[in-house]
């Protein structure tokens, strides 16, 4: 028996469906909700407006435009104080990155250490690296940062304790490496045939070689895959796999010590004229305090997700590899670290967009990132807040989209192939 | 069979020869030993290393450890001390930094006269925290509850508490173990009107503010039942508008009457003499009560089936997750007086609550979408199946669950919002770390004095963080239901 489903199902509309029936009720609620923000918006807005007016300050940029006015010790890019605002803040920005991608480099190799040996069958060592763990997850990271400052700035000797015949200090690293109180002197990259630079406008300039050497590494990165797939070619072809490693170290690393014979290049190190260290590059205190302090922190998170990410492989993983007769380094390289590195990218992602973050405790140690720029010095001598503000947060969140970006387009390649 | 045997075989042995020892390298200390430290050469290698390890720490710290003196009046008479003890050029720590400065590094600078309040402060706090966070066992109960209630009036009594507040606080302890061993659910209201009685106690001023802000829920509720057969929609609305015209319109004229009719005042206390851990304290426990229900707000309206509630949500949490915690603390500090009507200023540790409280909600709002996520569909299909509507399916399904399995994440959230309360120092707030060191500092008789204030506020933050990360390991075990 067929019924007439249509004339039943529309009853005539009423206008407290709005609210009890459940198509219409989401719709209602989200209206309400859009009217709601709005409002909050336009009194934000309005206030905003009319503080400024009291204050008799307007919303523009074009403070970015004026002279700065003030030194910053650590520039990547040529910078006076006869530069312009924005420009410092390009400065600071550079600044936050440099430390930002040290730290990552370096928290990721010590926290992969630290994770892995946490594991170690070793009683000892194993808890050993647990106590590192919980001591630098469960202490403040400004604690550290604080520490490693003052560990530098009080205990260290200035740099003419290095002077004389028998000094009190000594430079540590076959005399490559000097640590003071105001600055660590490391070596310098030193070229016998200098290229020159390409000049790229704005006063930014790019080394000939450093470009030299980055097409060297992109390109033996490429002729690498280049080999490797034709090998694949020929084992899918002929079964028989061509030896392949000395062929693609070669391209890897030929065209690199190439360059570094033609350059002439070679490490610089920094000596002692009159009171101060020259020759090699200066580094503030404030940088390498802040680095290590960063680098320790975060280790100890790496270190934990590591740790949770290989023991999420089961066992039965390691035990069919054996079984199929795959030695320890290929069953680690095909079996165990693929599906460890699935569980192990998100949350590291995540601790790189932390450590970025966290960056901005520069201001504890006086390094002049771009808090230390754009939100510090400029801020206070334009009495922009709300300009300067505003475009540094904008900064650090374009910035933390970037990265991740990047990272899930890395977490889509590793991630489990589901078809 | 046996017969075959004997038959075939020359010998059988027909009894047992007693056990034997183990030899002796495969037993006791030295199996330990070959097994866990010197398996092979790798593993001896490492057990050498972490001996130098261990060697060098004890190395650099041990004497400075042992040589510490804690009963001195400045850096230089603590040096003299171990100079006369340890002979000239030993070197040693000087507790009695924090000896001496100890209210200071506790209370910042609260009125000396006071300090009795912060302590019944947090003394009473254990007793609100009881039916929430131990409720499971009497024993743990019993051992927290008694406790504290000796170290708070013993300390309280110390500090010089008038013995009204004393009285009031041993009333509120003793009926909080009451009913802990009858029923701790009976100090649920207790916990819930909490944060007003604790907002009041250590910023002080007239009682009136708190109840008549307790009276709008209790307006909203009357609403609620009247209109609750008609709508429940409805009466939910009314009851939101009602507390809400209430609060912005009435509460603070009937305070202020009410106060004029019967003064109910304690001596108030100004922001900016809160400092040292009771500012830690109290921007942590506040950002923390606060943010778990917003993060469960925002979780669950990025899992929301409605667009336009998703896509703010979206924006608000990736927002805050993209900038440090230090701007929007200089957000707090520098630019809220741009968004608020011309006139208005608020307290900065309110608006440091808040900056800390939405950026620690935004983090637990993603930890609770993945134990959202995690949730087998099958539980939201059977909640929908029940004919549950969406509060009712959420509050009885769906989120007991999420939540149990997202209590690590949760707990890592709380302990790096309470590591970051550190930050405040950046908007001129006295934290225990920075600027209450650098104010000890600032007297010439503490004078460059680094090390003993570090590794006594950093050893006070490491037991509080170790402690809740600890506390969530076991309550994992607790709501453990071994179905896997």
């Amino acid at each position: 028996m067929m019924t007439d489903v249509s004339a039943s199902a529309d009853p005539p509309f009423r206008l407290s469906m709005l609210v009890n029936d459940r198509r219409y009720r989401s719709l209602t609620f989200q209206v309400i909700v859009f009217i709601l923000v709005m409002a909050g918006l336009w009194w934000l807005i309005d206030n905003t407006v009319r503080n400024l007016a009291l204050m008799g300050k307007s919303f523009n940029f074009g403070f970015l435009f004026q002279r700065a006015g003030y030194d910053i010790p650590q520039t990547p890019i040529p910078y006076t104080s006869d530069d312009t605002h924005l420009r410092a803040a390009a400065v600071g920005l550079l600044n936050t990155l440099i430390v930002s991608i040290l730290g990552c480099i370096a928290a990721t190799v010590l926290g992969v250490i630290v994770g892995v040996a946490r594991l170690s069958r070793n009683w000892l060592f194993a808890r050993l690296m647990t106590i590192f763990v919980e001591i630098f997850r469960n202490m403040p990271l400004l604690l550290w940062i604080l520490i490693i400052y003052a560990i530098f700035t009080e205990i260290l000797p200035p740099p003419n304790a290095y002077r004389g015949e028998n000094p009190a200090a000594s430079m540590i690293l076959f005399d490559h490496v000097a640590l003071t109180n105001r600055y660590t002197s490391i070596p310098t990259l030193a070229m016998t045939h200098d290229p020159g630079s390409l000049d790229l406008g704005a006063r930014v300039t790019f080394n000939w070689a450093t470009i030299a050497f980055v097409v060297a590494l992109v390109g033996g990165w490429f002729l690498r895959r280049v080999l490797l797939s034709h090998a694949q070619s020929v084992q899918d072809r002929t079964g028989e796999r061509p030896l392949t490693w000395w062929r693609s170290l070669a391209v890897m690393v030929l065209p690199s010590l190439f360059l570094i014979w033609y350059f002439g290049l070679h490490l610089k190190a920094p000596t002692l004229q009159g009171f101060n260290f020259t020759g090699g590059l200066n580094v503030s205190n404030g940088l390498v305090a802040l680095w290590l302090a960063l680098t320790l922190y975060t280790a100890a998170f790496i270190a934990e997700i590591v740790r949770a990410g290989i023991l999420a492989v089961s066992r039965g993983q390691s035990e069919a590899a054996f079984a199929l007769g795959l030695r320890p380094n290929r069953t680690m390289s095909l079996v165990i670290l693929p599906q460890a590195l699935r569980v192990i990218i998100p949350p590291l992602i995540s601790q790189y967009l932390n450590l970025t973050k966290n960056s901005s405790l520069a201001i504890a140690v006086g390094y002049m990132d771009l808090r230390g720029t754009l939100g510090g010095t400029t801020l206070n001598q334009t009495g922009r807040e709300l300009e300067a503000i505003v475009l540094m947060m904008l900064t650090y969140l374009v910035l933390s989209l970037i990265i991740s970006a990047a990272m899930n387009v890395f977490n889509a390649r590793v991630k489990l192939k589901e078809r | 069979m046996s017969d075959t045997h004997a038959q075939t075989v020359a010998y059988v042995r027909d009894t047992m020869l007693p056990a034997a020892a183990p030899p002796l390298r495969e037993s006791g200390a030295v199996r330990w030993l070959r097994e866990n430290l010197f398996s092979g050469p790798v593993n001896t290698i490492l057990t050498i290393l972490g001996l130098l390890i261990v060697w060098f720490l004890v190395a650099t710290f041990w004497d400075w450890f042992a040589h510490s003196v804690w009963n001195a009046s400045s850096l230089s008479e603590c040096r003299e001390i171990i100079a006369a003890t340890w002979g000239e050029g030993a070197r040693g720590a000087c507790f009695a930094v924090i000896r001496e400065r100890w209210n200071q590094y506790v209370f910042g600078f609260y009125p000396q006269s006071l300090y009795w309040r912060p302590t019944m402060t947090f003394g009473l706090l254990m007793v609100a925290l009881a039916p929430v966070l131990f409720s499971a066992s009497l024993t743990i109960r019993r051992v927290v509850l008694v406790i504290t209630a000796v170290v708070t009036l013993w300390a309280m009594s110390v500090l010089g508490a008038p013995v009204g507040w004393l009285l009031f606080s041993a009333a509120v302890l003793v009926a909080g173990l009451l009913a802990s061993e009858r029923n701790i659910a009976w100090l649920l209201p207790f916990s819930a009107i909490y944060p007003l009685l604790g907002v009041w106690f250590l910023w002080g001023g007239s009682l009136w503010g708190p109840i008549f802000v307790l009276v709008g829920p209790l307006l909203g509720w009357v609403a609620w039942r009247m209109l609750s057969g008609v709508s429940p929609l409805l009466a939910t609305v009314a009851a939101l508008l009602v507390t809400l015209l209430f609060w912005m319109g009435l509460a603070g004229e009937a305070a202020r009457d009410a106060e004029n009719i019967l003064s109910l005042s304690i001596e108030s206390v100004r922001s900016d003499r809160f400092g040292g851990f009771l500012l830690s304290l109290t921007i942590g426990v506040a950002g923390i009560a606060l943010s778990l229900p917003l993060g469960i707000m925002l979780a669950l309206a990025r899992r929301s089936d409605m667009f336009l509630i998703k896509s703010l949500a979206v924006i608000f949490i990736e927002f805050i997750r993209g900038v440090p915690l230090i701007t929007l603390l200089f957000v707090a500090s520098l630019l809220l007086n741009y968004f608020l009507p011309p006139g208005t200023s608020f307290d900065i540790i309110l608006r440091v609550i808040i900056m800390v409280t939405i950026f620690a909600a935004a983090y637990m709002a993603e930890v609770i979408r993945g134990g959202l996520a995690a949730l087998p569909r099958g539980q939201y299909e059977a909640a929908d199946a029940l004919g549950l509507d969406y509060w009712k399916a959420q509050r009885l399904i769906v989120l007991p669950q999420a939540l149990k399995i997202s209590i690590p994440g949760i707990v890592s959230t709380f302990i790096g919002m309470f590591k970051d309360t550190t930050l405040v120092t950046f908007v001129g707030l006295y934290d225990p770390l920075k600027s209450m060191s650098d104010a000890v500092r600032a007297n010439i008789a503490w004078k460059g004095i680094y090390w003993e204030p570090f590794v006594f506020v950093g050893a006070i933050f490491f037991l509080i963080c170790f402690g809740m990360s600890r506390y969530s390991m076991y309550l994992e075990r607790r709501l453990q239901r071994g179905h896997r």
